[in-house]
Formats: C-alpha cells, sequence, structure tokens
C-alpha cells in the first residue's frame, strides 16, 4: 500500500483537477456551437449540399457542355411539333422546348438562382435588422421618444406582416416592372419584417437579462451596453433566420420567375423560368419541370437543414 | 445601530410600478406598489440583510438603492450623497463604489465573454489601472482573493460550475474596488454545499476589505448567519429590524415570528419540538394592498381595533425596531394567537399546542 | 416485504459520439407503508431520475437503459407494459412534481383534471366526480372548493396550486406518493402548509411517501429513513435521528457542515465541501466521492467502496467513515491527510471535537415560545 500510495494519490489528484486543463483556451459560445453543428447529421447533409450548389454555381457556368442558349434542337432539326428529344449520350437530360441542352441550363440556372437568394435575403437582412435594431434598441433605452419611435416602426412592421407575402411580392415586381434588380428588391422586402421582429425581440429579452443590469451597475453607459452585450447576443436567431430565410428566397423568386415577372433577359436561364416553360410540354417531357423543381426543392432542403441545425447548435436551452 | 458610521441611508424609500392596460394608448389603471416606504440604516463595514417571501420587494429595495430601478419617492443617501436626484454622469463614477451581486450566476453573465473581458469592462469604465498590465495586475489580485485560478480568465461563463460562476460574479463587483455591495439572493441558485463556500467567501472578503453588504435572501438561515442586522419585509414594507441574534431570540412581529417557525433546521430535535406557525393563505396582491396593517389579514394575533384601519409605523422596542400595534402584549403573552377555524382536523396527541394555526382560512386573500 | 423495493437500479443514457451518463447506479432502498422516506443530494446526484424511472416516466430515448427492479406489492414496475403502468400510476402510485404550474394543464380547469383522475382510476362521473372532486379540495386546504373547482391553474397562487396537485395525486388514495422536491419552488411559509399537509396525509391514511429533496431541514422534519445520494449511488443510509446525530459518510458530514442553522450564532464560519459536483471519480475507478472528501485514503481509490451495514440498521459507503464519538476513540487513520481542503474547511478528525459541526450534538435552542 505505502509503495502504491504515491501513485494513487498522483492519479486521484489529477482526477480531482478535471476541470484545471490550464493550457487550454476557453471556448467561446460560437466555437461550441459549430462543434455542436459538426456533430449533427443533419447539418453535415445541409452543409454538403449547399457546397456543391455553390461550386456548381461559381464554376459550372465554364464547364457546361453547351451553351445554355444555343438552340441546337432547331438547328439540327431535332424539336418538331410534339416532339422533344429526351436523354442522349450528347444531353444528359435531353433538350427543352427550344432545342437548347437541358444540363447546361440546369447548371448556368444554379448561378442566378444563388445570386437572387443570396442578395434578396441580403438585402432583407439590411433593411430588417436596421428597422429591428433601432426599434429595439429604441425600446430599450426608453423613454417617452424611444417607445414612440419603436411603436411607430412596429406598426409600420405590423402592416408590412399583414399582407401575404407572395402577393407583396407580386405587386412590388409588377409595380417597379420586371428586372432581375425587381426579383431581387421584391424577395428580400418580403423578409424584411422577420428580421425586423426578430432582432427587436431579441434584443429586448437580452435588455431585460441580468447581464445587462450587471453591466448597468457596472457604470457602463447605455449605448455602448446595447453595442457591446445586447446586439452580439440578439444576432443568433436573426443568422439562424438568415439561413432559413434563403430557401424561401429562392423559392419565392422561382415563384415570382414562374409568373412571368422575373428576370426578362430569356438569354440567362432561371430555374423558375425553366419550370413556368416546362409546364406546357408536360404531356410530352415531364423531365423538363422535373428538373429545375427538383434543384430548387433540394437546394432549399439544404438551407432548411442547416439552419435548423444551426437553430438547435446556437440553442441556449439545448446547451449543456 | 444609532451613531456609527452610516455608509448607506434609506428614507421613505418608494419604488411604484404603473400597471398598464390597453391596446394602442397605455392607460395606467393602478400600481403595484413593490417598495412602499422604506426607512433603514447601513453602517459602514455591516452587513445588514433583507429577508422576506417572494413579492415582498426586497429585490426591488435592493435595486432602487442602486439606482437601477428608478424609486418613485424618497431618498438614498450613500456616504453623504443623495443618489436621487444625481445627474446620470456623477452617479456612473458612483458606481463604481456600490456593486451588486446577482442571483443567476449564469444569467448575469454575458455567455460571450470571456472572465478577462467580463471584469476588465468595468476597469476600463471607470479608468481604472494605468495600462493593460497594470488592470491585469488588478484582475489577478480578484482572481486570488474570490478562489479562481488564473486560467479561468480564458475561459467563458458556460465553462464553469454554478459556484465558480458566483465567484466570477463577485470578482466582477470586487474589481471596482467597492465600498457596498448588494447581493441579492447570491447563494439560492447554488447547490447546499457550494453555498457554504460562497457564504463563507463572501465573510472572508468582508473581513479582509471592509465591505459593507446589504444581503437579500428569502433563506432566513443564511440571512441570520452572515447579517449583522436583519430587515424583515413583508408586502413592500419593513415589519421589523433588530439585529441578527436577537431577531432570533426574540422575534417582536407577528410574521417574523411566522417565518422563524416556518424555517426547517436540520435537527430533528429541533423539528420535533418546533411549533409551526402556519400562515393563512397566500401573500395579497401589492397591487391592491390590505388597509391598515397589511399582514392583518393573515396574522394570527390579529386585533379587531387598529390592526385593519391604522398602519403601524416602526417604532423601537429594545434593539429592535417593529411595525406592530400590539408588539409588547404579542411578547409578554397577554394576547394570545386566535384558532383561526382549521378545515383541516388534526388528530389528537400529536404535541401540537394551542398556539398552532393550522390551515388557511382566508378565502379573499388569494391573488 | 416492504411496499417498494428498489434494487440495484441504474439509469444510463448514452448517445454516440458522446460519455454514457449513468445517471443513476445501483441505487437501492425500501419503503413501508406509512413510511417516510427520503432521497437527499445535490443537483445530478440522479434523485429525481430515480424517481422519474421507478413511475416510468422516463422520456423514451434511443440510448435510454433502466436497469435493476422496482417491485411494488410483488410487481416489478420497471417490466410492466405501458398499459398497466398507467393503470398503477395516479391509482397506486402517485406522483407530485416541483413545479406545479407545468404539471397542471393550463387550458383546463383544476376541478376537470381532478374528476378525470377520478373518471379514470376510479370510474365516478358527473355530479359525484364533483363532489368528490371537491372534497379533495378541501381536504388538501384549499378554501372555497366549489368555486376554486371551475378555475384555472393561472388563477390559483403557488401554493394553492401545489395543493391542487396534491389533491389530484391522492384522489385514489394512493398507497405510494412520490414528492419530488415538493416545495422548493414555493415561499418558506408556503412550504410549512405544505410539508404539514404531507405529513397528515402520511398520518391518516398510512400512504407510504418517498420525499425527494436537496433540503436537509425539509428531511429532519419528515423522514423516518434517509438515503442520501451521490454521483447515482446511495452513500448513507440511516433512520432519520441517527443520521443527523453521527453522520458516517463524510459527504453526509459535508453536507450537515454546509447549512446554515437559524439557531446558530453570527459569525460562525461554515465548513463547506471543497470543489463541486463536477470533480467526481467515476465509480469503477474509486469513490465518486473522494476528488472532495476530507477523509480521504488510499483505499479510496481503485474500487468503489462496498455498502458497510452496521447493527442498527444503516449503511453507508466509506472505508473511512467518520468516527462515532464515544465508540472509536482514537481511530487514526492520519497517514494520508486531506488536500486541497478549502479555507475555512476544518480537518475532519476535528470534527467529532466540534460541537457545532454536528448538529444534534449542541445545545439545540428551543422555538420562540409562541403563545
Amino acid at each position: 500500500m505505502t509503495i502504491t500510495s504515491g501513485k494513487k494519490k498522483q492519479k486521484i489528484d489529477r482526477l480531482a483537477e478535471l476541470a484545471a486543463r490550464d493550457d487550454e483556451r476557453g471556448v467561446s459560445l460560437w466555437q461550441e456551437a459549430f462543434r455542436r453543428l459538426r456533430r449533427n447529421p443533419a447539418a453535415i447533409v445541409g452543409a454538403v449540399i449547399l457546397a456543391l450548389f455553390v461550386v456548381v454555381a461559381v464554376v459550372g457556368p465554364f464547364l457546361v457542355p453547351y451553351s445554355p442558349t444555343d438552340t441546337i434542337g432547331i438547328r439540327d432539326g431535332l424539336i418538331k411539333p410534339g416532339v422533344i428529344p429526351g436523354i442522349d449520350g450528347d444531353h444528359w437530360l435531353g433538350l427543352d422546348h427550344q432545342g437548347r441542352d437541358e444540363f447546361s441550363r440546369l447548371v448556368v440556372g444554379a448561378r442566378q438562382t444563388l445570386l437572387v437568394g443570396v442578395v434578396s435575403t441580403l438585402i432583407g437582412l439590411a433593411v430588417g435588422a436596421l428597422i429591428g435594431g433601432v426599434a429595439g434598441a429604441a425600446a430599450g433605452l426608453g423613454g417617452r421618444w424611444g417607445r414612440w419611435i419603436d411603436s411607430t416602426l412596429m406598426r409600420f412592421i405590423d402592416m408590412m406582416l399583414a399582407m401575404p407575402s407572395l402577393l407583396l411580392a407580386v405587386s412590388i415586381a409588377a409595380l417597379l416592372g420586371a428586372s432581375l434588380t425587381t426579383v431581387m428588391i421584391a424577395v428580400g422586402v418580403v423578409s424584411v419584417p422577420v428580421f425586423a421582429r426578430l432582432l427587436r425581440g431579441s434584443m429586448i429579452s437580452q435588455a431585460n437579462s441580468d447581464y445587462v443590469l450587471a453591466a448597468t451597475s457596472l457604470g457602463v453607459r447605455k449605448p455602448k451596453i446595447a453595442l457591446t452585450h445586447v446586439v452580439p447576443n440578439s444576432l443568433a436567431p436573426v443568422i439562424v433566420q438568415a439561413t432559413l430565410t434563403l430557401a424561401t428566397a429562392i423559392i419565392e423568386a422561382a415563384a415570382l420567375s414562374f409568373l412571368g415577372l422575373g428576370n426578362p433577359d430569356t438569354s440567362v436561364p432561371e430555374w423558375g423560368v425553366m419550370l413556368a416553360d416546362a409546364q406546357q410540354y408536360l404531356d410530352i417531357r415531364p423531365g423538363l419541370a422535373v428538373y429545375p423543381a427538383l434543384g430548387i426543392i433540394i437546394t432549399a432542403l439544404g438551407f432548411t437543414l442547416l439552419g435548423e441545425a444551426m437553430r438547435e447548435a446556437l440553442d441556449p436551452k439545448l446547451r449543456k | 445601530m444609532s451613531d456609527d458610521d452610516i455608509l448607506v441611508e434609506v428614507r421613505d424609500l418608494k419604488v411604484h410600478f404603473p400597471i398598464k392596460r390597453g391596446v394602442i394608448f397605455d392607460r395606467t389603471v393602478g400600481h403595484v406598489k413593490a417598495v412602499d416606504g422604506v426607512d433603514l440604516r447601513i453602517p459602514r463595514g455591516k452587513t445588514y440583510g433583507l429577508v422576506g417571501e417572494s413579492g415582498c420587494g426586497k429585490s426591488t429595495l435592493g435595486r432602487a438603492l442602486l439606482q437601477l430601478t428608478p424609486p418613485t419617492d424618497g431618498q438614498v443617501v450613500f456616504d453623504g450623497v443623495e443618489l436621487t436626484t444625481l445627474p446620470a454622469g456623477k452617479l456612473r463614477t458612483m458606481r463604481r463604489r456600490m456593486q451588486m451581486i446577482f442571483q443567476d450566476p449564469m444569467s448575469s453573465l454575458d455567455p460571450r465573454q470571456n472572465v478577462e473581458s467580463i471584469l476588465t469592462e468595468g476597469l476600463q469604465t471607470h479608468g481604472i489601472g494605468k495600462d493593460r498590465d497594470d488592470r491585469r495586475r488588478i484582475i489577478g489580485e480578484t482572481l486570488d482573493a474570490v478562489g479562481l485560478p488564473r486560467w479561468a480568465l480564458s475561459r467563458y461563463p458556460h465553462e464553469f460550475s454554478g459556484g465558480q460562476r458566483q465567484r466570477i460574479g463577485i470578482a466582477r463587483a470586487l474589481v471596482l474596488g467597492p465600498e457596498l455591495i448588494v447581493a441579492d439572493e447570491p447563494v439560492s441558485a447554488l447547490d447546499v454545499s457550494i453555498q457554504a463556500q460562497v457564504v463563507n467567501l463572501l465573510d472572508e472578503l468582508q473581513d479582509s476589505l471592509g465591505l459593507t453588504y446589504l444581503v437579500i435572501a428569502h433563506d432566513l438561515a443564511v440571512v441570520r448567519h452572515i447579517s449583522d442586522m436583519v430587515g424583515v419585509m413583508y408586502l413592500g414594507a419593513l415589519v421589523e429590524e433588530a439585529p441578527s441574534d436577537r431577531l432570533y431570540t426574540e422575534p417582536l412581529h407577528p410574521y417574523t415570528r411566522a417565518l422563524m417557525s416556518a424555517v426547517p433546521v436540520p435537527d430533528p430535535d429541533v423539528e420535533d419540538r418546533r411549533e409551526r406557525i402556519l400562515l393563512a393563505g397566500d401573500l395579497p396582491s401589492p397591487a391592491n394592498p390590505p388597509s391598515g396593517c397589511r399582514f392583518h389579514t393573515r396574522c394570527p394575533w390579529a386585533q379587531p381595533t387598529r390592526c385593519a384601519d391604522e398602519r403601524p409605523v416602526l417604532r423601537e422596542i429594545g434593539a429592535s425596531r417593529v411595525a406592530c400595534h400590539w408588539a409588547e402584549q404579542i411578547a409578554s403573552g397577554e394576547l394570545r394567537p386566535h384558532k383561526v377555524s382549521a378545515e383541516v382536523v388534526r388528530p389528537e396527541g400529536e404535541g401540537e399546542t394551542p398556539g398552532v394555526v393550522s390551515a388557511p382560512s382566508e378565502p379573499g386573500s388569494y391573488v | 416485504m416492504a411496499l417498494l423495493e428498489v434494487d440495484d437500479l441504474s439509469v444510463t443514457f448514452s448517445r454516440r459520439g458522446q460519455r454514457t451518463v449513468r445517471a443513476v447506479d445501483g441505487v437501492s432502498f425500501s419503503v413501508d407503508a406509512g413510511e417516510v422516506v427520503g432521497l437527499v443530494g445535490e443537483s445530478g446526484c440522479g434523485k429525481s431520475v430515480t424517481s422519474l424511472a421507478i413511475m416510468g416516466l422516463l422520456p423514451k430515448q434511443p440510448g435510454l437503459a433502466v436497469g435493476g427492479k422496482a417491485v411494488f406489492d410483488g410487481t416489478d414496475l420497471l417490466q410492466l407494459d405501458d398499459r398497466s403502468r398507467r393503470d398503477i400510476r395516479g391509482r397506486d402510485v402517485a406522483m407530485i412534481f416541483q413545479d406545479p404550474l407545468s404539471s397542471l394543464n393550463p387550458v383546463i380547469p383544476i376541478g376537470l383534471q381532478v374528476t378525470e383522475v377520478l373518471a379514470r382510476h376510479r370510474g365516478m362521473k358527473g355530479a359525484a366526480a364533483e363532489k368528490e372532486a371537491a372534497a379533495l379540495l378541501d381536504r388538501v386546504g384549499i378554501p372555497d372548493p366549489k368555486r376554486r373547482l371551475k378555475e384555472y391553474p393561472h388563477q390559483l397562487s403557488g401554493g394553492m396550486r401545489q395543493r391542487a396537485l396534491i389533491a389530484m395525486a391522492v384522489a385514489c388514495k394512493p398507497r405510494l406518493l412520490i414528492a419530488d422536491e415538493p416545495t422548493t419552488a414555493l415561499d418558506v411559509t408556503i412550504q410549512a402548509q405544505i410539508l404539514e399537509l404531507l405529513k397528515e396525509l402520511v398520518r391518516d391514511s398510512g400512504t407510504a411517501l418517498v420525499m425527494i429533496t436537496h433540503d436537509l431541514g425539509v428531511v429532519a422534519g419528515m423522514c423516518d429513513t434517509i438515503n442520501v445520494l451521490y454521483a447515482g449511488r446511495v452513500v448513507e443510509t440511516a433512520r432519520r435521528r441517527p443520521l443527523f446525530r453521527e453522520p458516517r459518510h463524510p459527504y453526509t458530514v459535508g453536507l450537515l457542515g454546509s447549512v446554515p442553522r437559524l439557531d446558530a450564532g453570527r459569525g460562525e464560519r461554515l465548513n463547506p465541501i471543497p470543489g463541486s459536483v463536477r470533480d467526481v471519480l467515476p465509480w469503477p475507478d474509486g469513490c465518486a466521492f473522494a476528488p472532495r472528501c476530507s477523509r480521504r485514503v488510499d483505499e479510496c481509490v481503485g474500487e468503489p467502496p462496498q455498502l458497510v451495514l452496521t447493527y442498527d440498521g444503516r449503511g453507508y459507503r466509506c472505508v473511512n467513515p467518520a468516527p462515532v464519538p464515544g465508540t472509536e476513540p482514537g481511530q487514526e487513520v492520519r497517514d494520508t491527510v486531506p488536500t486541497q481542503a478549502a479555507p475555512g474547511s476544518v480537518p475532519a478528525q476535528a470534527e467529532p471535537n466540534d460541537p457545532p459541526t454536528v448538529p444534534g450534538l449542541g445545545p439545540a435552542p428551543s422555538e420562540e415560545e409562541t403563545a
């Protein structure tokens, strides 16, 4: 016993200081969330889908076998009334109704889709976060003016929220005239109220937290508290929402194109337009509708999976 | 506590929160009188304990004292300076001298700040420390004082246990070198064995730094353990104030007696001998407190005269201050508690004495 | 045969990619009819998981494994299928939870929730059930019960909600009641009311009560037998008085030394247990409490300590228990004296000679005369 006691004591001391790994640096919440994200299969699936999508969107157009606007089928006389050639060795997904290579169009269309999704979400995020941030800060600072600013902004947001989102987007698109920018603005505006409400609510709940009170009792100025404590802690749900909004933005952009309110420049293929065009030929070549639809669905799924996984990873309630 | 060096004096402090109704236009339909006229004085270097049940306004009082919640009326004099009328800038400077410790160590620490950043924030705000190294030195000393290792600096709150987090919270308050610390339920969120560590730490810090504490807690045993003077609050007002030992040996106010008799003691002998004064019903709403003595609706000693229509003021009896019209008569045994009609019938021979009121009988007193 | 016989109960949660958590690690205890048994411990000691496992209320999830036995009146509760378990639950065994608000359905009036229990287990209907429900509310001390029946949970105060919950639990005159921190969310004067009510129920109806709590004071006043849990195992089990008078396991000693007492003077330092509940040794490697223990010796590490049973029916899981004053004078185990004791803690050897730290030895002042 006396011989082993030293060893045992060492062992126990080591175990007693399980927490005392002083060589390690602390793990911040973001790092912690990322670790948990990495362990979540849904997050990995979502991330892989999105990575593929981004790669296709960025480098795809340089690698496609045919120009997406080249009407090969008509030139070669393959397109006749009631006949659209299907999959063959040269054309992996066949030709569309104008005899263009469907695969090339799908790949090039991915870029357009990504662009619309990202830009419109950024528009929504920027405007929404601005409105929500101002309202949240005004509500947090309090006072008569603060409350007035907050409630005015929020009533405005409520009005936007009261309109069905697609109807709002269609109205904006119709009002501004069809163009790529219009689509982005229309889809972006639709998501403004969501971001605004989310950030404001999150900021108000953070402003009532104990650590804000603690900072106040330290003597920190209110604007500094808002910037260093309230805003950073309110961002997590907004970021999650942005990821989820990317999915809906892509679907909404496709819907606008489908309704003919998309980019009038037909030389740029777009999944929504392809879907709209395909509906006349459903009986001849249903595949023409299936491919772009699948593209939209899978991409939206990728964003949703990742967004939900992020929500889980960032949820303080699930943290141990 | 008459002519000692008084660090904090609270005079007739009131905090009323408006109750608002209405969809578009807010209408004030009443006030929750969270704190309704409290006077107290805390001598320098001593601990004043504030006990009471949830909703009695003790936390609001603590925050109003630090001007974290603006008081509706009354004065707070800190070391000769009236805080309620102090301009915002001056008040911020004063904050260095009065700090707060919170109940929930997790929610009172910003989850995105590491310990170093948490402790530096106050130093930067008040311009303490010449440079980064100087601040590091101050922080290091504070960590030693609260018993946290240096490696804690780069860690985040979620990586610590509850007790360690509370130590971080204490360090944050301590790093500014305050004179007064308001501790709002400093141990109630902690495990029993950890509670004792934190209580001892607070004691040691007071001894070594000469701190003045206002400790707010619902746990009478904890408050009694660390306080020199204890104030008992009920529905926004002090009902009794006495030196800690005296409050235990000679509780004068009926509410204090009831509270004292309700606290479980980890000793079977005491428990078996205890006579519980069970109060009838629950706390009335602070928005609509009872007239006269606020405790009269639940008081086993309530008398037909005075109690219901005359609000008792704190008066001195010996070393205590008590707000009860009949304190002397109750203490001498001249007045006996009523047997409020017992709805739960108790079996005979359980060692119950006539002094025990055993069932609620106040249908009107539920919130 | 006791009414409830829990034997070697274990609950493990295993998730892929994470360490397996043994929340309950071989807990055994028994409860007789009319007996109050306490399960005491700090957060994470497995006391609540134990009760949920017995009731079959652990959320079903992959990786959850419940082992051992919980024999209630001849039937092993852990082996029952869902249906017969539901039959037993509420009728023979009932449970009271910590948070009465979340245990009551917020959109259904109290009365309906009580009559529901009566309908399910006692086949009562209509006016009869309503009358019985009112009688139950009255029994648990809810004034004006007829009116309360129509009210919703949010209209009642915390104490009244807990009473309503107790009314539902005792609606079918269960033979075993499990109360999981029933008064933790309540104020101390309300806690006194509820504890008094529970004592009465036990006394009047002979119901067995398992009281789960972290509050040693509550236990001291209520329980006949007390099991102290640490890291998923019972480390000490004893009748009430011996446990408080002569705690043997260092953890029990430490807990008792940590609690500030109402009848102790100002300025007495407490004797906390150093470290936190996180600093545990896995049981297979020795005593889980060893890292925090002030009476640690070499034998503590290596294999888990066995439960030592003594003549008077108490037991402790410790190789170097705190000596009983008088009976084991001079038992010296000093060659490996404690380590990292926190400031303010005294060596364990000092404790038997130091009356204030062993509650029960000191002259316990009586309560102030109230009448």
